[in-house]
């Protein structure tokens, strides 16, 4: 076959027209930032960068600590230390993420045609926090357990006890370092790319004028 | 550690110290964050940085 034949290219097949939508709506010279509008020069909008290297190093500790297992990060030193890591930047990844929800609110992120991003948002708050339950749960000491026998009673007074059932170690372990990480780092993808398709919201009232 | 912390009670409103003390500080953080001038932020000729 001669190299230097085009490939036609059909306008019914799902690839191309995937391939034309992203090209409409994300072209590759703008996938990454190399200015922002002025108003963006505010540490306010740093917090949601924090939360995301905050979240890189939640993911990259948990890896670590899911290859070698619970007798390693309760009993060395090392696994201790990565065990820490993996707590601790999930500390600054909630806080820095409710910094960012506080900036995004007062600023009504939702505006002009963003309603979609904010509430991606919304969903990985909530998943965050069953991921960071689970993630209690899968600590393997009395804490996990204490807490397990403890939420027990309100996943049954809640109705779903026999569907998520907190005193199973494998579902909370399984939904801990597999379901739940893979749902919220597909969020927070699909939630960057669709600030980088519209930008960052306008603040309200820039210019002391219309509020459009 | 292993002693029962202390906590805030006022009215309705019961949280533990040291939740009281990271709530406290993120506040701070957040307004920090609105007053401290950004580094290079200033108005470029055509309104971008």
């Amino acid at each position: 076959m001669d190299a230097a034949e085009p490939i036609s290219e059909q306008p019914t097949s799902w690839t191309v027209r995937t391939r034309r939508a992203i090209d409409r709506h994300l072209p590759m010279d703008h996938l990454l930032p190399v200015r922002q509008p002025y108003y963006v020069g505010s540490w306010v909008y740093v917090f949601g960068v924090i939360t995301i290297a905050a979240l890189v190093w939640v993911v990259a500790s948990g890896v670590v600590l899911a290859f070698m297992g619970p007798q390693w990060w309760h009993d060395s030193s090392v696994g201790r230390f990565f065990n820490s890591l993996h707590f601790w930047s999930v500390q600054l990844f909630f806080i820095f993420m409710v910094l960012h929800l506080w900036g995004q609110y007062f600023m009504a992120g939702w505006r002009h045609g963003r309603a979609a991003t904010w509430a991606i948002g919304v969903v990985i708050f909530g998943i965050s926090i069953l991921t960071a339950f689970t993630g209690y749960l899968s600590q393997q000491n009395f804490d996990s357990q204490f807490i397990a026998v403890n939420a027990k009673d309100a996943m049954n007074g809640a109705g779903i006890g026999a569907f998520f059932n907190v005193l199973n170690f494998g579902q909370m372990y399984g939904l801990h370092i597999m379901l739940l990480p893979i749902g919220v780092t597909i969020l927070v993808v699909l939630h960057i790319v669709m600030v980088r398709a519209r930008g960052v919201v306008k603040p309200i009232d820039p210019e002391g004028g219309a509020r459009s | 550690m292993d002693s029962p912390t202390t906590y805030f009670h006022w009215g309705f409103i019961l949280i533990s110290v040291p939740n009281l003390l990271v709530i406290a500080g993120m506040i701070v953080l957040f307004a920090i964050a609105l007053v401290v001038p950004f580094p290079h932020g200033g108005e470029g000729k055509n309104g971008r940085r």
